[in-house]
């Protein structure tokens, strides 16, 4: 299932697809190891829309909601 | 011979950098905190060299100001070595800084910092292959214990003397096809040459659309636009992606075959402090451990204070009667002495006892891990705003000291969201105002009435916030932000941290007060204090205040707590209840609070957001202070 990444729940384990947006995120997100292929757990959630915890390549990353939106993943 | 430590954001370069210099540079466990860079001369061998320690940057592209600075200084072309500084536990994703730097053939050692982390994670890396692999030496190092740290510099040395280079890893054919062809019309253009860069380099950064690159021509021969163009369109065609994500992705490949390669993966051994983001980071849970952590803090800090205040003040206080014995009370010798005294002691017995505790507090904090946790917690709310969570950086340093809480904005990536932080930031109360909370407000009304300060303090901050965002409509980029491992704090570290920021106290403010005090004795001898008191009047009795406070004010705006310590000698005693009723200690403290800025805030506000914007924060605070003291002279 395509879903994007803010909207992955709890301790679930996601592809990356796609990263959309500008070119300042994508090349941010992929300094921090999110390309199209990486494998992604979803460890935290934070209250009132705000911000997901995630690990990438063994390292924990915090994105803003809006960020993850940007994210395309794929569950399953 | 100059070095540079290079490496990612949080991998110890700072850690480095002082295990030779002495604690100079910051170092805290947050990804950022180094924005500008910091230098030092040091000897080897016989040989004088220079170090410098360059903010940490995740890519050659740069994004934030603090990136910006680290590239440009690197590119300057003065470096005689880098020292690639990489986080052993965070190795893959550290080499595609690796190879960037190899791109840009410069003298190179890769230093494995925190090996013993990437130990316990489970992280085996073969070092000898790894440095076959890369053509450059590989130092396994454990800085923050200063191992490895000797082999690192001897073996830095050696490379700058060799002036050697590492290897040029190759993309994928078709894509190593199209470098090699744009690198072909860079070399005919002589462009390179524009930016002191290899052809190569600069090639990938065009296909990456590098920002700076691609604006900062001198010659502009539209021709290499049409041709770089072309290569962009040419690499999306072929891999149905924009050429950028194209070498991203590649470098991303080449790094993860790298770190195959030389990686074996054992188990993890799991630690306590692993499963600690389970209650502080938890939804529910990390916004009571969140205020229970700050509730302890400023308790403390309170306490400890206290306890050492009282005697010490009695103590200075005692003196001055003792000198009223042997010289007349009302010569100007007694004057200056009696000045002089007294601005000692409010160094000493009022200032001291709340600020070690407090910034040793906050240095356990930075080392421990927590602040990018804050981070996490409020993006939320500062979303609501029109901020994101790392503005938390910037404010929570203001409750330290407004001058680095400033120049922490660095970190943020829209110029709005810095413009908004520092407006914001100036108006926390820093460890100098909150003396003042602690040694007037606490010490005589009652803590409670202090705790209401820090409260009236965020509630007005958030409405201003709300205000500024309205004036400023842009949305903030969103958050993006590593949070790194939890390490335990050294409370070597820490004590040294506490001592570099208590020299700012010591050196320049403790002078300061001195100065003043004489200055004010002078004053008053002379009786031209009445003078600036009269031209405050209008303002010191639309507050409720007592004539002399007027020209303490003037004090405070040279260092915050000046004020404080001037308001005593001028009402001539330190009991100030005895003086001032309630109202007026809470609208003194009020007003001192909010109005403006003191003069090194003013100056690093005039170079990181510009000369019209800092006078609209010196005016902006002015008339809250007055507007929100009024309101307490006739409310509280």
């Amino acid at each position: 299932m395509i879903t994007t990444l803010d909207l992955a729940k709890e301790s679930q384990r996601v592809k990356v697809v796609d990263v959309s947006g500008g070119w300042g995120i994508r090349q941010r997100l992929g300094c921090l190891g999110i390309h199209p292929g990486d494998m992604i757990t979803v460890k935290k959630s934070a209250i009132m829309h705000g911000p997901i915890l995630i690990s990438v390549h063994g390292n924990q990353v915090a994105l803003g909601r809006g960020v993850a939106r940007k994210v395309t993943v794929e569950v399953g | 011979m100059k070095i540079a430590l290079m490496g990612q954001q949080n991998s110890g370069k700072s850690t480095i950098f002082n295990s030779v210099a002495g604690y100079k540079a910051v170092t805290s466990n947050f990804p950022g905190k180094t924005v500008t860079y910091n230098l030092t001369k040091f000897n080897l061998f016989g040989q004088a060299l220079e170090l410098v320690d360059l903010p940490g940057t995740y890519s050659l592209t740069s994004f934030d100001l603090a990136e910006l600075e680290a590239r440009k200084y690197l590119l300057n072309g003065n470096v005689d070595v880098v020292i690639n500084v990489i986080d052993a536990s965070l190795l893959s994703r550290s080499l595609e800084l690796t190879l960037q730097l190899l791109e840009l053939k410069v003298p190179m050692v890769i230093c494995l910092n925190m090996i013993d982390e990437a130990v316990r994670k489970g992280i085996k890396i073969d070092i000898e292959k790894l440095s076959k692999i890369l053509g450059v030496p590989v130092i396994p190092a454990i800085a923050v214990k200063g191992k490895g740290i000797k082999e690192l510099f001897s073996t830095a040395y050696k490379m700058g003397e060799k002036k050697k280079i590492g290897k040029t890893l190759n993309f994928s054919k078709d894509v190593e096809e199209v470098i090699s062809q744009l690198s072909a019309q860079i070399k005919e253009k002589q462009i390179s040459k524009e930016f002191n860069v290899p052809e190569r380099f600069l090639a990938i950064k065009y296909l990456e659309n590098d920002h700076y690159f691609m604006e900062n021509f001198k010659n502009i021969d539209k021709n290499i636009f049409k041709e770089i163009n072309y290569f962009q369109n040419l690499l999306k065609e072929v891999h149905n992606r924009p050429s950028d994500v194209v070498i991203s992705s590649e470098r991303h490949h080449l790094s993860m075959n790298i770190y195959e390669s030389v990686v074996s993966l054992t188990k993890p051994h799991a630690s306590l402090i692993d499963y600690l983001d389970n209650v502080l980071m938890h939804p529910i849970l990390g916004y009571i451990f969140l205020a229970f952590i700050f509730y302890l803090f400023f308790n403390l800090v309170f306490n400890v204070g206290k306890i050492v205040e009282e005697p010490l003040l009695n103590y200075f206080y005692s003196i001055i009667p003792l000198i009223g014995k042997s010289i007349n009370t009302g010569t100007l010798l007694f004057s200056v002495i009696s000045g002089i005294i007294q601005g000692l002691a409010g160094g000493i017995a009022i200032v001291l006892p709340y600020l070690f505790p407090f910034l040793f507090g906050l240095a356990i904090l930075e080392d421990l891990g927590y602040l990018p946790r804050i981070a996490f917690l409020m993006d939320a709310f500062l979303h609501k705003i029109g901020l994101h969570g790392k503005a938390i950086i910037p404010f929570i340093l203001g409750y330290g000291c407004t001058v680095p809480a400033i120049m922490a904005t660095r970190i943020l990536e829209s110029e709005r969201d810095r413009f908004i932080t520092s407006v914001l930031a100036a108006m926390i109360p820093c460890a100098a105002r909150m003396t003042i909370i602690f040694a007037l407000v606490a010490f005589y009304i009652s803590p409670k009435a202090a705790f209401a300060i820090y409260i009236l303090n965020i509630i007005v901050i958030i409405i201003s916030g709300k205000i500024l965002s309205r004036l400023l409509p842009e949305i903030t980029p969103g958050m993006i932000l590593e949070i790194p491992a939890y390490h335990i704090p050294s409370i070597k570290v820490a004590f040294a941290k506490t001592w570099l920021r208590m020299k700012e106290f010591i050196f320049v403010a403790w002078p300061l007060l001195i100065v003043g005090s004489t200055i004010l004795s002078l004053l008053q001898y002379y009786k031209m204090d009445m003078l600036i008191n009269n031209f405050f009047s209008p303002l010191t009795s639309l507050l409720g205040l007592p004539l002399v406070v007027g020209t303490t004010l003037i004090f405070g705006v040279l260092r915050k707590e000046l004020s404080m310590l001037m308001l005593i000698q001028a009402i001539g005693t330190s009991n100030v209840a005895a003086v001032m009723s309630t109202t007026q200690i809470m609208t003194f403290t009020i007003f001192v609070i909010f109005y403006v800025p003191c003069v090194a805030t003013i100056a690093v506000l005039w170079k990181e957001i510009g000369s019209k914007r800092t006078l609209f924060t010196v005016a902006f605070t002015f008339v809250l202070a007055v507007i929100l003291a009024t309101i307490t002279r006739f409310v509280y």
